[in-house]
């Protein structure tokens, strides 16, 4: 070649956002996972997250396919249905270094993984659990998921007959500290959300309505791309800045809420309704309950506890990965074998 | 060696018997939750500190409180320390069953009992004990709630009084057993001398006594399950996830109090990360998970919570991901009877999950194994990336063992082909399933590698050699068939099985796990009883090393003994034996949810060989 191409534009670790590419998607064209993949990267890459440092993990399902789409310098384990939450437990465990990043569905979480699901919560382990929602199975072709709203239509026809179950009200009521709705077509929110969600220490629950177009899209359902613009009842406008920007705006204390994450990134939530404070769990229940009752599909970030104790904080595990201790670590001396024999003699 | 109790079957009257020393089962009936596991330590103890080999089978209900249990002691100069089908001395404190007790013994034995259940009337071949316990227990226990604890302290000392144990030895171990509570154990001990007294004034009339040997110098007493534990934590284990189930929940407890002792850094910090998760399908998921991101991780379960772990099982098959799962087989199916032991998990271990699946297993028949084979079971996972199986039981896991102390491992830790940054700097890239070295085990990196070629995608679904999605006929051909080899190397890798000789024996035994003692003593039943020589194989692993073949074609009849009801482990063989051999195999397959017994399979063995 006669010239040297510009060197692409990089990240505080030095890579580009090819860098943190996967494999050519293989969902629908349209599909709302593969919008929530490119925000994915986008929060990574603007985060300036080694990639080596992420696991992407996944149960069984169209969403749980995503994390090949995304980011292939990280390890990855598509794992068993409704079970990513015990996979990414133990995984996190083995290496409290990694940043684990797990992406499910609404059948693989809301209904065959719902008791793993509200376990994970419990625990407040560090990791990021996205629920790409669209109410529907769709790699077994659109029968409706456990979040499917009442009354929702079927593409065949069929009625939606039981209530939804609410996966942010379960998560705020259970201990997660960092718990959002957003919808896979509001890139702003969805990405400001996500690079809020890499700085917050805890469990992240970010419920993403993320529109079937091939069994779920159509007039009658509320999970169609049409249902979730018109219901979307945005509860802030959501700016993020990251602890290595170091910029300072003023802010209007009265209409804007900030919260300082972990690393100290600032996490400004400018509040479209007045009232509302994300840091109020039982406010924030009953917000939800309020949405469901007027239709509206509340996004935002619905609830964030900045304190609470992590799950690896109470098992109080040593800071250097258990996965790579050596055995002068993990195996007791002689003398501790004899004094165990003695005992039992 | 004669095994049968000469004293027991040949006498006829009491005071002409022949006294049978240190050979004999004490059976002591009471109610659960009675404290009466206290006494029976006690009890069992004292005979172990008298140099006499001895083993204790508690047979519990699965309950808390108020239902019938049962604790038998094995006291025996040869060694035999199985259960004894016969008891030979019954101590007779639970009014429920008492009259079942004592209608169910052999003539001659022995019975002690508490007073008001009046059962010297119910036979007149037995010699009978009557023992006021209300009215020996209020002196010296004031405190009436304590009293129902201490009653059964008393008959510790009426047994010793009778049996000949030295005073001195039962104070040792009424001291060990309240280590630090000095009040208790004086208590106890009162309870004890006031049993011992009041002994002396009953007429001996039954042969039964205990002598002073040497034969457990050194030793050590200990249940399967914390020598399991033991052996975990000197294996390196580094995540625990379990759910608790009887009979593994104190294998995980005793890991778990080891682990606090012995693995917290002077940084105050765990080396260690221990789960209780909401089901087995999340301890075994977290397994997975950790060993995948290169933990030495295990869980604890038995026959319901292996039939939960299923899908993932499958899974860690074929992504090929180490980990331990411990099976501490219960009588099933279904609930089955949750406090009884069987070796009854073999087959559906075998395969666990569906498509072609199969597992590594162990066999521990002993403390000992247990502990040995703990730390064998780490090293295999990670060498070939897999899940292994340590199929304990109930018997070996939650009773207590004689056994000799444990070695120090010696052997480093191996931790299977793991690429790190540097073999990747000097790779440049690698295939996570390709068998480059001819032993069909691929390479494998941890998430976290700070290497921009370290990453793979782990999946459940087909894959090629670079772990790449393909449902390409001749990829998952290939890496079926490599599993394949993967599975028949290990052959040569696992546990080799023990074979004990006899001079010109034709016929074969195998057996595996706790049926082990049984067998020990069987082979000399037959040999004295119906001049049978037997040879013995001990399986310890499957796949099942080359030396079976060997065996099963030395042999005219080989008997395979287990506790199940559909002969498992002769069906595993059967399946894994070149054709020819088959025939040879014969089934001993017994289960009643009872630790095996000698006499059983000698009958069952000698009826066979002489028809």
């Amino acid at each position: 070649m006669a010239t040297t191409p510009a060197a692409p534009k990089t990240n505080r670790v030095g890579l580009a956002v090819l860098d943190y590419r996967g494999g050519k998607t293989t969902l629908c064209a349209g599909c709302g996972h593969n919008a929530i993949s490119e925000r994915i990267i986008d929060a990574l890459y603007e985060m300036g997250v080694q990639p080596e440092r992420v696991a992407k993990l996944s149960g069984i399902g169209c969403s749980s396919k995503s994390p090949a789409y995304f980011l292939s310098r990280a390890h990855s384990f598509n794992s068993v249905h409704g079970r990513m939450p015990s996979v990414a437990t133990g995984a996190v465990l083995a290496n409290r270094g990694l940043m684990a990043l797990g992406v499910s569905g609404d059948g693989d979480t809301a209904s065959i993984g719902i008791g793993q699901f509200i376990h994970l919560m419990r625990r407040n382990l560090p990791i990021i659990y996205i629920i790409e929602d669209n109410g529907v199975y769709g790699l077994t072709k659109g029968q409706f998921s456990a979040t499917a709203d009442l009354g929702s239509k079927l593409k065949t026809g069929v009625i939606n007959e039981l209530p939804p179950i609410d996966t942010c009200e379960l998560a705020i009521s259970l201990g997660a500290t960092f718990v959002g709705r957003s919808f896979s077509g509001d890139k702003r929110q969805l990405h400001a959300m996500l690079k809020a969600a890499i700085s917050h220490k805890g469990t992240v629950l970010l419920d993403v309505i993320s529109p079937c177009v091939t069994f779920n899209d159509h007039e009658g359902s509320t999970k169609s791309y049409k249902y979730a613009k018109d219901h979307d009842e945005p509860l802030q406008e959501i700016n993020f800045i990251p602890a290595f920007e170091d910029i300072a705006v003023e802010y209007d204390p009265g209409t804007t809420v900030e919260v300082t994450m972990h690393d100290g990134s600032r996490l400004r939530l400018r509040k479209l309704e007045e009232d509302y404070d994300p840091t109020n769990k039982i406010q924030a229940i009953t917000r939800l309950n309020e949405a469901k009752e007027k239709e509206e599909m509340l996004t935002g970030v619905l609830y964030v506890n900045t304190q609470a104790p992590t799950f690896l904080d109470m098992l109080n595990i040593t800071d250097e990965p258990l996965a790579t201790l050596p055995v002068s670590v993990v195996r007791p001396g002689r003398e501790v074998l004899e004094q165990v024999m003695e005992e039992l003699r | 060696m004669a095994t049968t109790d000469v004293g027991l079957h040949e006498s006829a009257g009491r005071a002409a018997r022949v006294p049978v020393v240190n050979n004999m089962s004490i059976q002591v009936a009471t109610v659960n939750g009675s404290g009466s596991q206290s006494s029976n330590t006690v009890l069992l103890r004292s005979i172990f500190q008298m140099g006499v080999p001895v083993s204790g089978k508690n047979l519990f209900p699965s309950n808390i409180a108020g239902l019938p249990t049962w604790y038998t002691i094995r006291a025996n100069k040869d060694g035999y320390v199985a259960r004894k089908k016969e008891i030979d001395f019954l101590v007779a404190m639970n009014a429920e069953t008492a009259r079942d007790d004592v209608m169910s013994l052999a003539p001659e034995a022995a019975v002690l009992y508490d007073e008001p259940l009046k059962l010297s009337s119910l036979r007149d071949d037995l010699v009978f004990y009557t023992v006021p316990f209300d009215k020996l227990v209020a002196p010296v226990c004031p405190e009436a709630k304590l009293r129902k604890l201490v009653k059964n302290m008393i008959y510790v000392g009426v047994v010793a009084k009778l049996l000949d144990l030295e005073m001195a030895e039962l104070e040792i171990a009424i001291r060990r057993q309240f280590a630090k509570k000095v009040k208790a154990a004086n208590l106890n001990f009162a309870a004890v001398q006031a049993g011992f007294d009041y002994a002396a004034t009953l007429t001996k009339n039954d042969p039964y006594r205990i002598e002073r040997m040497d034969k457990t110098q050194g030793k050590i007493i200990v249940d399967g399950n914390a020598a399991s534990a033991l052996g975990c934590v000197f294996a390196g284990v580094t995540v625990l996830s379990w759910y608790p189930i009887t009979p593994s929940s104190s294998l995980a407890e005793s890991t778990i109090e080891y682990l606090k002792r012995f693995r917290v850094g002077p940084d105050g910090k765990a080396t260690f990360a221990v789960v209780q998760a909401e089901d087995e399908l999340a301890a075994i998921g977290m397994v997975v998970g950790a060993g995948w991101a290169g933990a030495r991780a295990m869980t604890t379960t038995s026959g319901p919570g292996i039939s939960l772990m299923s899908e993932f099982a499958g899974l860690s098959y074929y992504a090929e991901i180490p980990a331990v799962v411990w099976d501490i087989q219960r009588v099933g199916p279904s609930t089955g009877l949750p406090t009884r032991t069987s070796q009854a998990d073999i087959l559906s271990t075998a395969f666990l999950s569906h498509g072609d699946t199969k597992h590594i297993m162990l066999f521990p028949s002993s403390p000992h194994e247990c502990f040995e084979m703990a730390i064998a079971a780490f090293n295999l996972a990670e060498k070939f990336q897999t899940l292994v199986f340590v199929m304990s039981d109930l018997d070996l896991g939650m009773n207590n063992w004689m056994s000799d102390p444990f070695p120090y491992p010696e052997k480093p830790i191996e931790r299977g082909k793991v690429l790190t940054k540097d073999d990747l700097d000097k790779l440049g890239s690698f295939s996570r399933y390709k068998d480059m070295d001819g032993d069909a085990i691929g390479y494998r990196t941890l998430p976290g590698t700070q290497h921009p070629a370290a990453a793979y995608f782990t999946r459940g679904s087909g894959h090629n050699a670079d772990a790449q999605y393909s449902e390409k006929p001749e990829d998952y051909e290939a890496n079926m068939e490599r599993l394949q080899r993967k599975f028949e190397h290990a052959r040569s890798f696992v546990p080799a099985p023990i074979v004990h000789t006899a001079a010109n024996a034709e016929i074969g035994i195998i057996a595996f796990g706790s049926s082990h003692w049984a067998i020990t003593e069987s082979r000399d039943q037959l040999r004295d009883e119906h001049k049978l020589a037997t040879d013995y194989l001990r399986i310890r692993a499957f796949p099942f090393a080359p030396e079976v073949t060997d065996f099963v074609r030395s042999h005219k009849r080989v008997y395979v003994v287990e506790q199940n009801r559909d002969a498992q482990m002769f069906s595993l063989l059967k399946l894994d034996l070149d054709g020819d051999l088959v025939p040879r195999l014969r089934s001993v397959a017994r289960l009643d949810g009872l630790p095996l017994d000698a006499r059983s399979v000698t009958d069952e063995i000698a009826a066979m060989e002489e028809k």
